[in-house]
């Protein structure tokens, strides 16, 4: 994907975020944006880091409460407790990424699960989540003290500007030089450190940004869906995200967006038809993405895009060698995206 | 009744013995989570779900077929490992040359579908799974009384432990296999079959799962939620003990088994947390587990 084609894709996916609400059913599309957001902040960390994070549910699930707690009980205005749960959950990050960045490769993905767990009964235990009920009934208020929430149209625009917000901070991350060195840390770390860059401090930014990403998502969600439970913070949420990353496709801009949409719709649709089946299928998607196609649907696409790029690049080339004596050039197109594709 | 920190000593020894039960299930899982990364170099997130497959295979043994508990001892770790064998085969083989994150979400998906089947077949309460006759009733030590069947449990699940450490340090097949761990491709050039090796190691160790699970299905309810719960707290030990040892794997299990025991006594608000507190203080000192070495 070339700059111009991406900036095109966005301003498709603005229009297309406008008009949705008038679509599909607001709340649907308000739980695809949420977990969407929730999937970029995780492929922050699994497709531009290399760290698989495999308890990420908890800062989602803990924003989630934290959100919903200060709004029910402390009485916060919606966007004072989004905010506030963002914070809680950069803090959670803070905590865990210090311990976890301290191993690698598959250590870290059990030690977060594992810290993950600790916190599922954390939030099990203590009387402010409300144990196994969760906290019910969180009044969404008025945003800014004069819109309505309670309109599911307004709150679908408050969701979608959070995800626009979210979306655009990552890539904007991705982009600037510290996104560069975060690259550089997944195809080789050592040489990161060699070359007299701190890796654990950059491993440890990319963890505590993510997890406050996941935050904003699990804050947002809790308004949404007015209530706060322990399946938010359970592994199986976690697992979901991996799903949702995995099928997208990892390190793709888009990737994420896709997948959530996917999965979140594939629940929806099947939860009452399949009953205990649904994790099967999700199985099956997950060893299906795994074996077969690793670059997941967005960068299979840009794989695609790619391979026709060089096909006509090539004839082209080919019809100018023919024509002869004419000066070639311009053959460089595409740079980024073709790289990024390949977790 | 004789006390100890004010605590009745009865209580203090049931909950002992109930924590070095827990703790032998750790051990013999971490143990096969170790043997199986050693060798395919993947985090088999499935353990769990083989070990709840051994519960409920000893479960429907017993119930559709009416083999006992003595036979499905020996047929059901059998069974999973030829079911492992295949998995290995079907899918596992396909992951070697990836990043071993791959291994960690395919056995991740295997785990999500071998649950969802026992549970859409069964639903998520638990089956109870009788004592067998023979290890009924309760001895009486002097000090305390001894459930028979808590304590065949302890003396299976280390005799196996033991067995496994001296099949893979002292034996001939044992020493391929370390060859093969630390250099595949120069203990294939010895003319040793590797890709058999991997695929019976990882028969092997979800083999170890189910035995553990076959064990477990008298003490805990036989339900498919089983084994997800156990395998986190199992990564857990795994990180606290490193995968360098085998010896390591079975200290660790054991230790927290009854450290989790001794927290339901007198702190019960931290017992289901403080495995996962003492990985993170051991992550503190040791990255690399008290019993690994450093990568």
């Amino acid at each position: 994907m070339s700059s111009r084609t991406r900036l095109l894709g966005c301003i498709l996916l603005l229009i297309c975020g406008a008009i949705v609400p008038f679509a599909i059913y607001p709340i649907l599309a308000m739980k695809v944006l949420c977990f969407a957001l929730f999937a970029c902040a995780f492929n922050l960390l699994l497709g531009y880091t290399g760290l698989l994070s495999f308890g990420h549910a908890v800062f989602f699930g803990a924003a989630a409460y934290v959100s919903a707690y200060s709004i029910k009980v402390w009485g916060f205005p919606p966007e004072l407790g989004i905010l506030t749960a963002v914070v809680a959950a950069a803090v959670l990050g803070l905590g865990f990424g210090l311990l976890a960045i301290r191993c690698s490769g598959i250590y870290f993905a059990m030690i977060t699960l594992a810290l993950a767990q600790m916190m599922y009964f954390v939030f099990l235990q203590s009387p402010f989540t409300g144990g196994e009920d969760g906290l019910q009934g969180v009044q969404r208020g008025l945003l800014f003290g004069f819109i309505d929430l309670s309109n599911d149209v307004n709150l679908y625009y408050l969701v979608f500007a959070i995800f626009v917000f979210g979306f655009w901070l990552i890539h904007r991350v991705i982009q600037s030089p510290f996104g560069q060195i975060l690259k550089a840390i997944r195809e080789n770390e050592s040489r990161v450190i060699s070359l007299g860059y701190q890796a654990a401090r950059y491993k440890l930014l990319a963890f505590v940004l993510s997890a406050a990403l996941a935050g904003l998502a699990g804050g947002t969600k809790a308004v949404v869906f007015q209530f706060a439970t322990l399946s938010d913070a359970h592994w199986q949420t976690s697992g979901e995200v991996v799903l949702m990353t995995l099928l997208g496709g990892l390190g793709t801009v888009f990737g994420p967006l896709i997948g959530a949409a996917i999965v979140v719709t594939l629940q929806n649709a099947l939860a009452d038809k399949v009953g205990a089946l649904l994790p099967v299928i999700m199985g099956v998607i997950f060893i299906v993405c795994v074996l077969l196609f690793r670059r997941g649907i967005a960068g299979e696409f840009a794989a695609f895009y790619q391979s026709r790029l060089a096909a006509r690049r090539a004839d082209a080339n080919r019809r100018k060698s023919l024509g002869a004596s004419r000066k070639g050039g311009g053959a460089r197109g595409a740079d980024g995206s073709a790289r990024e594709a390949n977790p | 009744m004789a006390t100890l920190f004010d605590v009745p000593l009865s209580a203090l020894t049931g909950q002992l013995m109930l924590g070095l039960v827990n703790g032998s299930f750790y051990a013999i899982l971490s143990l096969g989570l170790a043997v199986i990364f050693g060798m395919l170099r993947i985090i088999n997130f499935a353990h769990g779900a083989f070990f709840m497959m051994g519960a409920f295979f000893s479960w429907m043994c017993l119930n559709y077929f009416g083999v006992n508990y003595w036979w499905s001892l020996l047929l059901v770790p059998l069974t999973v490992g030829i079911v492992g064998v295949v998995i290995e085969r079907a899918l596992l083989q396909w992951l070697y040359k990836l990043d071993h994150l791959y291994g960690l979400l395919l056995t991740f998906g295997m785990a999500l579908i071998i649950e969802g089947v026992f549970r859409n077949e069964f639903g998520v309460s638990g089956q109870p799974y009788a004592v067998p006759e023979a290890l009924k009733g309760a001895m009486n030590l002097g000090f305390m009384f001894l459930p028979v069947y808590r304590g065949w449990v302890i003396v299976a699940s280390l005799a196996v432990c033991a067995l496994t450490w001296f099949m893979i340090e002292r034996t001939r097949l044992g020493s391929y296999l370390r060859a093969a761990t630390e250099n595949p491709a120069l203990t294939q050039a010895f003319g040793i079959n590797v890709p058999v090796m991997v695929m019976l190691t990882y028969g092997f160790g979800v083999a170890l799962a189910s035995f553990a699970g076959v064990l477990a299905a008298p003490v805990l309810q036989v339900s498919p939620m089983m084994g997800s719960q156990l395998i986190i707290v199992v990564f857990a030990v795994v990180v606290i003990g490193g995968m360098g040892s085998i010896f390591g794997a079975i200290i660790t299990g054991l230790s927290l088994g009854v450290i989790e025991g001794l927290a339901k006594l007198f702190y019960p608000e931290v017992s289901a947390t403080i495995v996962f507190i003492i990985m993170a203080i051991v992550l503190l000192f040791r990255p690399a587990g008290l019993f690994g070495r450093a990568e």
